[in-house]
């Protein structure tokens, strides 16, 4: 063994010793996952692929804050929150996977901007660079986070017991991640007119892409039993931001639609200028060394 | 010769030593199929990275006691539950400066109750044992922990936070 480089001694053997690197094995090893009877299984794997993304992107967009958080908890607090998300994101990939034929980096890096189906707000850009703040990243939380807590309640009901049992584990990290964006915000809402300005703004800058988050889709309709209707979300979620908003004295904005294209959105990979750039920083490395290992 | 069951509960956990992955009740089963020893273990939180260790340092102390052939399987559900540290576990946090999570009772059915403040669920402290302390930040150097501290013996500490 040479000591000229100190990784050389670690990385004999087998990588899985180590919390990095390579050897990490499918998120769904060893887990059930025989299909339902019934269950159209293109269309399961396109609605995994519709939750899946939404954890994906927005777990990147979350990792652009590490280390440029207003405070060192909140690096902390908004990497362990992607990381949650990621983990969400794996294992609804790996089920996508099993149907069409792809492995979860293949999906998550070898499709283009067409194929991913997350909703809008999970991909737009709210900082940290310019034109940005810390406060529109907490507001798409709280949203993000509200919304997808009331979907995973009822997707423990799933007639799919993977989705089942991925909504059941997922459930109680949401809940963290939901509380600690409405205490953010009733902090900042509640504080000082600097922090209560930029709350407000923050709240602006998100709320045209709500309403995308309650449409349902085809793929929703063809799965009934197997998928949440999004729709029926709609009362408690507005009943939770509601309450948030209202202790922090908050205003609910009034525009909740971004345009469509031709009635399309996030759901028919149809997507905003902001995902082309975080593909791109999120795929380049994999695309330019295909196959490389670490 | 040991039993593959006290083998595989007397595996640590990677990211707190202190605790066996049995102290911590992500050791869900171990049985023989075969000759083969199938171990049944849970993630903690869906992003875990320390799963695929678990799996590894299972896999190791299962061969090296003398089992050869060990297949590690993932369990979903039922979730993960603080609740399932053992009471061993929890004095063996203690004892190394960790606050242990309080007890939650199981998962309700329905909307999940929103918290607008933190829960002042009072946290002792694991140096001293005053009760007064308070949470510095909600997130940790692990996913399954948060950072506190004491305004008695002004000393921070970690606890496992309870889900």
């Amino acid at each position: 063994m040479s000591f000229d480089n100190a990784y050389e001694s670690l990385l004999g053997g087998e990588d899985a010793h180590w919390a990095f690197g390579t050897g990490f094995s499918e998120a769904l090893s060893g887990v059930n996952r025989e299909f339902p009877a019934g269950v159209d299984r293109e269309a399961l794997a396109a609605y995994c692929l519709m939750l899946g993304d939404d954890a994906l992107i927005f777990s990147q967009r979350l990792s652009e804050w590490c280390s440029r958080a207003p405070e060192l908890e909140e690096d902390i607090a908004l990497a362990n929150i992607a990381l949650d998300l990621l983990g969400q994101a794996r294992m609804l990939l790996t089920r996508a996977g099993e149907v069409l034929g792809r492995d979860e980096d293949a999906l998550a890096y070898l499709r283009d901007e067409r194929e991913f189906r997350n909703v809008h707000l999970a991909e737009i850009d709210c900082g940290p660079g310019p034109g940005g703040d810390f406060a529109a990243t907490i507001a798409r939380l709280l949203v993000f986070s509200s919304w997808r807590l009331a979907l995973f309640s009822r997707l423990r009901g799933s007639a799919d017991p993977v989705l089942a049992a991925i909504a059941e584990k997922g459930l109680k990290e949401l809940a963290y991640h939901r509380d600690h964006a409405a205490q953010w915000t009733v902090r900042l809402g509640d504080g000082t007119d600097e922090s209560h300005r930029r709350m407000q703004a923050g709240l602006e800058r998100v709320w045209p892409f709500v309403d995308e988050l309650f449409a349902t889709h085809a793929v929703e309709v063809t799965l009934t039993g197997v998928a949440v209707d999004p729709a029926s979300l709609r009362s408690e979620v507005d009943g939770v931001l509601e309450a948030v908003l209202n202790a922090a004295g908050l205003t609910r904005p009034t525009d909740t639609r971004a345009a469509r294209v031709a009635g399309m959105a996030g759901r028919d990979g149809v997507h905003t200028e902001a995902m082309g750039y975080l593909l791109a920083e999120m795929q380049h490395l994999h695309r330019s060394l295909p196959g490389a290992v670490w | 010769m040991t039993t593959a069951l006290e083998v595989a509960s007397a595996v640590r956990d990677p990211e707190l030593p202190v605790l066996t992955l049995a102290d911590l009740g992500v050791l869900r089963d171990v049985a023989e199929e075969d000759g083969r020893v199938v171990v049944t273990i849970t993630p903690t939180y869906s992003g875990c990275p320390a799963i695929d260790e678990m799996g590894a340092d299972l896999r190791r102390s299962l061969v090296g006691a003398g089992y050869p052939d060990v297949e590690v399987r993932l369990s979903l559900s039922p979730a993960w539950t603080t609740d399932w540290i053992s009471e061993e576990g929890r004095s063996k946090l203690a004892a190394a400066g960790i606050a242990p999570p309080s007890r939650i009772g199981p998962t309700v059915a329905g909307p999940v109750p929103l918290n607008l403040v933190p829960p002042s669920r009072q946290v002792a402290c694991p140096q001293c044992g005053s009760l007064n302390t308070s949470e510095i930040s909600r997130f940790g150097s692990t996913a399954c922990k948060a950072l506190r501290r004491c305004h008695a013996c002004a000393e921070p500490f970690e606890h496992v936070k309870e889900i």
